[in-house]
């Protein structure tokens, strides 16, 4: 049973790390910086999410994990506030976004 | 001067605090406890001196805890514009079309518009750059982002937590 458990954390921390690994590759393949932001959103989302989740489930029910879930709750917080801080003020220091580049 | 808002919010502060310690430290000797109830006290006293409590707000237990079932959503929705902005990462011709689009908060709080903002920077392929008002403006990365967006369903999401009575 612990087993099964171990593997399932274990998948879930092995997808986290590709997700950070794509959303690296995003940062260099983007055009504009605006651009590159959303792929640094994949790293702060999924990334820490699926990798916490695996720690979790790594920890078993206990304070650990209940000190791994605070830490899931303040990142989903913080970025997202962080992400709009530097979007806004490379908007206001006179960065042009690249808008429509090429049609999807 | 003390009434029973006053005490209900500096109640709830103590209250909230305490369980944090407790969860947070795992030890549980008589002196370290009487130390963490300490320092909850002192932290309560200089919020109270600080005038950090929001005394002018209702009674209501955990603000936030309306917010939770929209949580669970909220997750849902950022893994499936995750996969779609890994799928467009990974494709070789880069299918991306960024777009500046306007989107209407339909919220009343300020507290409900800050939580619509950052979900909407949250989702993957969307960032909220600017609040104004009834306004936010989005840079989206690509067309179904824009799509989801403007269909409005984590507005009414958001709207119908924001209306939850706890």
């Amino acid at each position: 049973m612990s087993n099964a458990i171990t593997i399932i954390s274990g998948v879930f921390i092995i997808t986290g790390a590709l997700a950070i690994i794509i959303g690296l590759i995003g940062v260099f393949r983007m055009p504009d910086f605006y651009t590159k932001l959303h792929a640094a959103s994949v790293i702060d989302t999924m990334g820490t999410m699926l990798i916490i989740v695996g720690l979790m489930l790594y920890s078993g029910f206990n304070l650990v994990s209940v000190k791994l879930l605070l830490i899931m709750i303040f990142i989903l917080i913080t970025t997202p506030t962080a992400a709009h801080a530097l979007a806004k003020s490379a908007l206001h220091g006179g960065l042009e976004p690249v808008l429509n580049k090429n049609k999807s | 001067m003390l009434d029973r808002n006053k005490c209900y919010h500096i109640a709830s502060l103590f209250i909230s605090l305490a369980i944090l310690w407790l969860l947070l430290s795992g030890h549980y000797t008589l002196l370290i406890t009487s130390l963490g109830l300490l320092s909850v006290l002192f932290v309560t006293l200089i919020s109270l001196r600080m005038n950090l409590l929001p005394f002018d707000q209702p009674e209501t237990f955990f603000r936030f805890m309306k917010y939770i079932p929209y949580g669970f959503w909220l997750v849902l929705e950022i893994l499936k514009s995750n996969i779609d902005v890994c799928k467009r990462i990974l494709n070789p011709r880069l299918p991306i079309s960024p777009r500046w689009v306007t989107i209407k908060a339909s919220q009343n709080s300020e507290f409900a518009k800050i939580v619509y903002a950052n979900s909407i920077t949250l989702t993957p392929g969307t960032i909220s750059i600017d609040v104004e008002d009834e306004n936010i403006d989005v840079h989206a990365l690509s067309d179904i982002g824009v799509e989801g967006l403007e269909a409005g369903d984590m507005d009414k999401k958001v709207s119908q937590a924001e209306q939850a009575y706890v």
